[in-house]
């Protein structure tokens, strides 16, 4: 079923607001699938396939968009200067390889040696405001002809396999999260019709949902991300939020969103008769596209499906592809059992 | 009036969780309306159609939130307890020592683990017991996403009642005590009891897109300044009348509407008092802006200890919130 594949998927760059690569690469597995699939002024990619019946629309977003930066400027010697697009901690910045701009220049953030720094600069958090980043430019008109301000920049880290059959890779959240959508979207055909919506700028506060689920107007909304996953040292189990490897996560109740109870109900039915892995999602903290889906004109009910992805908003995250191919089982699944009429809110 | 808030503070329902409490509210209203229907949010609307002066029949919307705070369990551990976060604005001081009930009825104590200064007790810190010796025992009766609310029962002091869910099954009952004594009303009247309230307005937003009202009023529960050593910044106290608001953090009423009110309350000799509140918003902010904005205002009941399980009020300020819808809704609302 690995028709789609989630590191050419996962290795393309598209920081929010420049997700015209993701986008034009989701079209190209998903052109013969769907019956109609354009984009909005936005950016959103909508696809959609007909049915025999004309309702519920169900609409399922999953966000093209990454965390990264942007540049900003350059010093006189040629160093960029750069700001944070999403939530990224300090900790991930410095000594990092990047990528920056169309060409994907290469970039190193760095920072004085440790035979340089004073015994009390090791103790101390350094400040992220004097950071820059090195592409080997001697002066700002040097740097300029490289890159433009406003160019994305991403960490230079490339999808892989490791371990126990683990994948590892940069902008698992929220490209897992497409990949699923996309696998959804390439089945043949179901009784219901279905929206896929591959939104933008979900990292910088869920504004292409904002705009598709204005125009779609979802009658069931399902949401696909890669999320939080903290089951690692130094984590008491009560704050792990998911496990990697014990099946796709079906969150309760986030920041934006109390999650439809008959929908949830529905889900872990579904999960249970198929014999499908899954696990709820053990925090109320963050929040993803269901905000705005549930939310848009009248409202509509929502849920959603995670693939749990531990280190997100780093340079690199880790999920099970198991994890990912019952997220598409699961997905699948309730979509033919909401086409039998099973759901009852 | 004092039926309608006990049976309604009793009810359970915390937010985007309302089905108990919903039928409670439905029983109460069905007799007082045309219909009544559920909407994709869990919003229960009763509708009643205007009778009289077509002319000057506006369609309005009430909005009283009938979702109430509480806790979400999180992760159930091995020795059967359980760990939450809240739902809307919870306490952990408020919590301690608390008992606690979810939807099936089961209770739980509420736990610490230990803390050496009280100011570091945190939400994350705390569990709940519901006397279950394991997770799989645990599980027989709750599940994670499971919600509670305090658990507590309606005490009279004097002419004034304490109880949880106050904030905001006073306004609901308002909304029905006023719909039941409401005889010609020209007004086409939307009266929703909201959902998920108190985790951001959400409810009345979408209703107010779904009805598209003229005119919005909101119902729900202000803070006072009344007691020993509070804040200087609240006016209000209990037994000074219905409150009509000026302003909260999420809403400042057009001085248009809120003159209607203050009018109705003096032309009729109903006891009022102003409101500005400067923390904490209301249904009022979402009816105001929807779609291409709504004319909105909101009538508060003074009300003590907020999202406490004793919140406490006075009946007489009930009645005059009552009495003031009524008067409201039998006039033209014309600006």
């Amino acid at each position: 079923m690995d028709g789609v594949d989630v590191k050419a998927l996962c290795d393309i760059r598209g920081v929010s607001g420049h997700e015209g690569e993701v986008r034009a690469h989701l079209r190209t597995l998903l052109e013969g699938y769907v019956d109609d699939l354009r984009s909005d002024t936005i950016g959103n990619l909508f696809a959609r396939k007909a049915a025999r019946r004309a309702s519920p629309v169900i609409m399922i977003a999953a966000h093209m968009d990454e965390v990264g930066f942007l540049v900003t400027g350059a010093d006189k010697n040629g160093m960029l200067h750069f700001t944070n697009v999403g939530g990224i901690v300090p900790a991930m910045l410095p000594s990092k390889v990047v990528r920056i701009g169309p060409d994907a220049i290469p970039g190193v953030i760095g920072t004085k040696a440790v035979h340089l720094e004073e015994a009390s600069e090791r103790t101390k958090p350094f400040d992220p405001e004097k950071l820059r980043i090195d592409i080997g430019a001697n002066s700002r008109e040097q740097a300029m002809k490289l890159v433009k301000r406003g160019d994305q920049i991403t960490w230079d880290v490339e999808f892989g396999e490791f371990g126990s059959a683990l994948w590892k890779g940069r902008a698992l959240d929220d490209r897992v999260g497409c990949a699923v959508l996309a696998e959804v979207l390439r089945e043949a055909e179901y009784e219901v019709p279905v929206v896929g919506v591959f939104t933008v700028q979900e990292e910088i506060g869920l504004r292409g949902a904002a705009v598709a689920s204005y125009a779609v107007e979802p009658q069931i909304a399902v949401c696909l991300e890669g999320t939080v996953c903290a089951d690692i040292p130094g984590v008491e189990e009560q704050a792990y939020t998911t496990r990697v490897g014990h099946g796709p996560a079906i969150s309760l109740m986030d920041a934006g969103t109390i999650h439809s109870p008959a929908l949830v109900r529905q889900l872990v039915d579904v999960a249970e008769r198929e014999g499908i892995p899954y696990q709820y999602r053990e925090a109320t903290r963050g929040g993803n596209d269901t905000a705005r889906m549930t939310m848009a004109k009248a409202g509509a009910p929502g849920c959603a499906i995670s693939v749990p992805c531990r280190y997100i908003h780093s340079p690199v995250a880790v999920c099970s592809p198991e994890d990912y191919r019952n997220a598409v089982r699961l997905v699948r699944a309730f979509i033919v059992s909401i086409g039998r009429g099973e759901l009852k809110i | 009036m004092k039926d309608l808030i006990q049976s309604f503070t009793q009810a359970y329902g915390p937010s985007g969780h309302e089905d108990q409490v919903r039928e409670v509210i439905r029983a109460a209203v069905v007799d007082y309306c045309d219909r009544t229907t559920v909407d994709a949010l869990g919003n229960l609307i009763a509708f009643r159609a205007g009778g009289g002066d077509a002319t000057t029949r506006r369609r309005v919307m009430l909005a009283g939130h009938m979702d109430e705070i509480g806790l979400i369990v999180t992760h159930i551990d091995e020795q059967g307890f359980l760990r939450f976060a809240n739902v809307g604005g919870v306490s952990p001081h408020v919590l301690l020592g608390q008992r606690v009930v979810f939807g099936d009825g089961t209770t739980g104590s509420i736990g610490t683990e230990r803390v050496d200064e009280i100011k570091d007790l945190k939400l994350d810190k705390m569990f709940i017991d519901i006397g279950a010796l394991s997770r799989d025992e645990a599980r027989e009766k709750v599940e994670v996403g499971d919600m509670a609310t305090y658990q507590r029962q309606l005490s009279e002091l004097g002419t004034r009642l304490s109880a949880k869910a106050m904030d905001d099954r006073v306004g609901c009952a308002v909304m029905v005590e006023a719909l039941r004594r409401l005889q010609n009303s020209p007004h086409d009247i939307y009266a929703v009891f909201t959902a998920q309230e108190e985790v951001g307005l959400r409810g009345a937003r979408t209703a107010a897109y779904g009805i598209d009202p003229e005119f919005g009023l909101a119902f729900d529960v202000t803070g006072v300044g009344d007691t020993p050593k509070i804040s200087n910044n609240l006016n209000m106290k209990l037994g000074a009348g219905a409150a009509i608001k000026v302003k909260d953090a999420s809403v400042v009423v057009p001085p248009r509407v809120k003159d209607l009110l203050v009018k109705t309350a003096r032309d009729n000799s109903i006891p009022y008092q102003l409101e500005v509140l400067v923390a904490g918003g209301t249904d009022t902010a979402s009816i105001q802006l929807t779609r291409s904005g709504v004319p909105a205002g909101c009538i508060s009941v003074p009300t003590r200890y907020i999202h406490t399980p004793v919140e406490t009020l006075e009946l007489a300020d009930v009645e005059a919130s009552v009495q003031l819808t009524v008067k409201v809704l039998e006039g033209p609302i014309e600006f």
